[in-house]
């Protein structure tokens, strides 16, 4: 039972490094936007599992927010958003993809030495889990810094953001988790809305709704 | 004694927390900017109250030595700022920049920011600090944007990204120190409360302290506005609504610097851990002296006076960072201080840019002449900001820099050349603002100079004569932050 | 006596391997064919393609050098002898203390490298084009495949394939993301080495398109008959290993008598069938890739195969 539990466990937070690199891989809207649903999929399950690991119920509820939340809601809305607003489908990167392909490598191999020593007298399961959100956490950081696109950036903070949770389940015990995960979940809706007003002006040459009624007014 | 204060701490925090809801959901804006000022009077009444009872630490609100006196300070320069945003805000509408719904969501949100700002300073858990930090960066940002020009859309924006960035970073210092409590103190709330452990710090991993720290000080820094990582603070100061900076700069860098502070008082109590002073030594001088140079440069008067609370802020983080207790005392001083003198500036210059029409210092001159109370405020603010005696912020200045120059005179020699770069700065583009021919848009001001001059009486008023019992109290405090 | 049989034992794989290629080749080629709708070529058509070479004549350029000769013969030794060493049917064959994982990857890049050298020799362009991206995709896939072998070499214990066959039977190999990645990885590279569809098209007459076929061009008579054995051999070395590698359930241990020979021969012979079968699935569906990108999708396998190190690296000092 316990090296299932760790095989499981370590299988979950591996693949999410491995789903943070195939974020830094994609080149076009849509595929980035399936790669990060993955990415809460996983997310979602890593939770859940550490919720059944320590039989801690209210972790469950943590999942199921991300999985909903994260998983479906926002793919969604910003899928609409940027079918609606016509926004550029092409990301540009500001280095080429091998280059931030290696840093990432150096950047996990970083917080992995980091993390594993300072963790000593943690269980098994927290340490690897520690190190490998670390590791999700500086990969979103790297997403952040290597891309040009607002859409992107934003899926950036939201994969930092999983690593935290990763973070904070590993952490046994940890009280108000899920009023973390559900704080953070808002500010996260909130910048998603904002991608929204924020683009609204790119169309628009104000953002004043009245002016636009005014127009429309007009023209009837 | 227990009821009592359970009652005022509470009430600090629902009195503003109902007000916001009200305020949104009304309807009249003449009758809202005074509700707004009547709430944050509310609080500021009862958070005086705190020097009478006291509540027990709970697992969720503490009220310590540490953060009563911030507690009032908050209150109190929310409240002079909500009298100056009453006659602000109708100027703005009077103009057309600002329509009523928005107002309704500008008042609603100053409300959720007091309580933001009150629950992270009243919060015994660190994770409740962290929800509560998280969302004053919220309504801050959604009332920078509140323009929607261009400008504002994307100083909102930089804000957003740079602070939510910080934020995170700050969470996972703060699981690390959950990590590290636990072990010792075991699992549960008791391992995420300040008093718990600030008790028990010394029995901590030291390892895992000191990554904390690290993370804590980008995340919670970032807030601060400390240099490299300020980015977002001239955007944001310049494109909000000008009671939005006298709020940013007077209370919410403060408020992150104080979670700075708990923090790092948790680390000294771990004699292995990292001296946490040479680090915030380090990003304070830099700070001060990036900021005092980017002084020269600036052309529009609200950035000019944000690069100035950058500078300031890093002037407090190097004076907690090279610790004992007169650096420490003086750093507390200097934040009261700031907060006051910084708002009373930011309150004439919303009104100045108002009467002017604009916020480029290139057109805006001879303000002594053409509106005499404003350039005289402005002359007094700026006098008090840049150290001039018989300010308080000389005081404080004066203490930081003695005490630097007994233990380290090298950086207190960079230190003072960065205060008086500063001080050149200010006071050169002072005298284009206040002296000389008046130019420009010449609207009378129809502005509330109150809260103004209350403040700058005050901050005179200390620096000429401090009471004992302030003194003691910020002795005492001063001890506590070792 | 033993020593003996062991010896005829080992000749019957090498000889084994040196007959299965050519079916192997043409049963990729029918399956491909029947998922197109055509009914394609008879599964014993490769034989005849190399019999037919054999019997014709030689025709060389006239600055061909002794290199553009003997790199045909080099390129099949060193072909047979790497796929001679992974076990088919058998582990633990008298050869098989040399059946070193990074002993295969030196042998193949001697093959790649006299290839490459064959394409370069005559001095036309095609050659050129064929050998440069070659060794563009080999600086890629080599790393990766190395990377591969370490991790494999991590968990296993040791670099020899028998050793890593019996690990990954034992009950010790648990769940491993690792070794997820480690497939995928070895897939990606197994067909950017073998110039299969996504990196290569092995049926292409395009010369721009060429990659494989660029460097063979000039080639004719008995020795394109050895190239075009020893690319047989190359694909089926490459499915073995992964057979041998991620499904070694069924292989017989040296020794065991011929009993469980024949049951680990059937078991090969199947379990090649599959692979053979989802590579022309793999193929057929999947268009081939532009030659620029063929950098991005091996860099993916070195990434994998790094992450893949990693994460063991994790997962044993924890």
């Amino acid at each position: 039972m316990g090296r299932l539990v760790f095989d499981v466990a370590h299988l979950f937070a591996g693949g999410l490094v491995l789903v943070s690199f195939m974020l830094l891989y994609q080149d076009r809207m849509f595929g980035l936007l399936n790669t990060f649903a993955l990415h809460a999929l996983v997310v979602s399950l890593s939770v859940a599992w550490q919720a059944y690991v320590q039989s801690a119920p209210h972790l469950y509820i943590t999942a199921v927010i991300a999985l909903v939340v994260k998983a479906i809601i926002i793919p969604v809305a910003l899928h609409r958003i940027i079918v609606r607003l016509g926004i550029h489908r092409t990301i540009e990167a500001v280095v080429g993809i091998g280059q931030t392909m290696l840093a990432g490598i150096g950047l996990v191999a970083l917080s992995i030495l980091v993390m594993l020593p300072i963790t000593a007298q943690a269980g098994t399961l927290a340490r690897e889990d520690l190190a490998f959100s670390l590791s999700v956490i500086l990969l979103g950081l790297l997403m952040m810094i290597s891309r040009r696109n607002a859409v992107s950036q934003v899926i950036g903070f939201m994969s930092i953001e999983n690593g935290l949770i990763l973070a904070a389940t590993a952490a046994k015990g940890m009280p108000l988790v899920v009023e973390i995960s559900v704080a953070f979940s808002i500010l996260v809706a909130l910048i998603v809305i904002g991608i929204f007003l924020f683009r609204i002006r790119e169309r628009f040459d104000t953002v004043d709704v009245h002016a636009l009624e005014r127009f429309r007014g007009e023209r009837a | 004694m227990n009821e009592p204060g359970a009652l005022v701490a509470s009430a600090i925090l629902i009195i503003p927390a109902s007000a916001a809801v009200v305020l949104a959901l009304l309807p009249d804006d003449r009758a809202t900017a005074r509700l707004n000022a009547l709430g944050t009077l509310l609080t500021f009444l009862a958070s005086t109250a705190l020097f009478v009872v006291r509540p027990e630490p709970g697992p969720f609100l503490i009220v310590d030595d540490v953060n009563v006196v911030f507690i009032v300070l908050t209150a109190f320069v929310g409240f002079t700022t909500s009298v100056f945003s009453a006659s602000y805000i109708a100027h703005e509408l009077d103009k057309g920049r600002l329509t009523p719904v928005y107002l309704r969501f500008y008042h609603g949100m100053y409300q959720m920011l007091m309580f933001a700002m009150n629950l992270a300073l009243l919060a015994n858990n660190v994770g409740l600090m962290w929800v509560a930090v998280e969302l004053a960066t919220l309504t801050t940002v959604l009332m920078v944007g509140i323009y929607r020009t261009p400008e504002a859309l994307e100083a909102a924006w930089k804000y957003f990204i740079l602070g939510s960035v910080g934020i995170a970073l700050a969470l996972f210092g703060t699981i690390l120190v959950y990590l590290a409590a636990r072990s010792v103190v075991g699992e549960g709330l008791d391992a995420m409360a300040w008093n718990v452990l600030v008790q028990r710090a010394g029995a901590f991993d030291p390892a895992l302290l000191n990554l904390a720290f690290v993370f804590l000080l980008l995340g919670y820094g970032t807030k601060v506005g400390l240099a490299p990582l300020h980015a977002w603070l001239p955007d944001a100061h310049a494109e909000g609504p000008t009671p939005i900076s006298a709020v940013l700069s007077g209370l919410l860098l403060n408020v992150a610097l104080f979670a700075v502070l708990r923090f790092k008082m948790v680390m000294s109590a771990n004699a292995r851990a990292l001296a946490p002073g040479p680090l915030m030594v380090t990003l304070g001088l830099i700070s001060v002296l990036f900021a005092a140079f980017m002084l020269y440069r600036r052309h529009d008067i609200k950035r000019m006076f944000a690069y100035s609370s950058i500078e300031h802020m890093g002037i407090i983080t190097f004076a907690f960072g090279m610790g004992g207790p007169l650096a420490n005392f003086a750093g507390l001083l200097h934040m009261t201080f700031h907060s006051l003198t910084k708002s009373a500036i930011f309150f004439s210059v919303g009104h100045i840019a108002q009467v002017k029409g604009t916020q480029r210092m290139a057109d805006i001159r001879g303000l002594t002449v053409s509106h005499p109370v404003l350039g005289w405020g402005l002359v007094l603010g700026v006098i008090a900001i840049v150290g001039l005696p018989p300010m308080g912020i000389f005081m404080s200045e004066f203490l930081i820099i003695t005490s630097t120059f007994a233990r380290q005179p090298l950086l207190a020699i960079a230190l003072a050349l960065g205060l008086l770069v500063a001080l050149g700065a200010l006071l050169q583009r002072l005298n284009g603002l206040a002296f000389g021919d008046p130019y420009g848009k010449d609207a009378p001001a129809q502005a509330s100079f109150v809260p103004m001059f209350a403040h700058l009486a005050l901050v005179l008023a200390a620096g000429i004569y401090l009471p004992p019992a302030l003194v003691s109290w910020f002795q005492h405090v001063a001890s506590l932050l070792r | 006596m033993a020593l003996i049989q062991d010896a005829l034992v080992q000749l019957a794989q090498m000889l084994l391997v040196l007959l299965l290629a050519p079916l192997l080749t043409g049963y990729v080629r029918k399956v491909k064919a029947h998922l197109l709708r055509r009914r394609g070529p008879p599964l014993v058509q490769p034989y005849r393609d190399l019999l037919r070479l054999l019997r014709k004549e030689v025709v060389l350029a006239e600055n061909a050098s002794w290199v553009f000769r003997v790199a045909p013969y080099v390129i099949f030794a060193t072909s047979l002898v790497a796929a001679g060493l992974v076990p088919t049917f058998a582990t633990g064959l008298v050869i098989s203390s040399a059946a070193d994982l990074i002993a295969i990857v030196a042998l193949l890049g001697s093959a790649r490298f006299a290839l490459a050298l064959a394409g370069l020799d005559i001095g036309t362009s095609f050659g050129g084009i064929g050998s440069s991206r070659e060794m563009m995709i080999a600086s890629l896939a080599e790393p990766a495949m190395l990377m591969i072998v370490f991790t494999l070499s991590l968990l296993a214990g040791s670099t020899q394939l028998s050793s890593v066959a019996a690990f990954m039977q034992s009950p010790e190999v648990g769940l491993r993301v690792s070794l997820a990645m480690c497939l995928v990885a070895l897939i990606m590279v197994a067909l950017a080495e073998n110039a299969r569809i996504p990196v290569d098209n092995p049926a292409t007459h395009l010369e721009l398109t060429m990659v494989h076929e660029a460097m063979i061009l000039e080639y004719s008579g008995r020795h394109l008959a050895v190239i075009e054995a020893a690319a047989s051999l190359k694909l089926l070395l490459y499915l073995s290993l992964v057979v041998c590698v991620f499904v070694p359930w069924g292989v017989a241990t040296a020794g065991q008598g011929f009993a469980a020979y024949a049951i680990g021969l059937v078991g090969y012979i199947v379990k090649l069938a599959v692979a053979g079968f989802l590579l022309a699935v793999l193929e057929t569906v999947t268009a081939k890739m532009r030659v620029f990108r063929v950098s991005d999708f091996l860099g993916a396998a070195l990434m994998l195969g790094l992450l893949a190190a990693l994460l063991l690296f994790v997962s044993r000092s924890v």
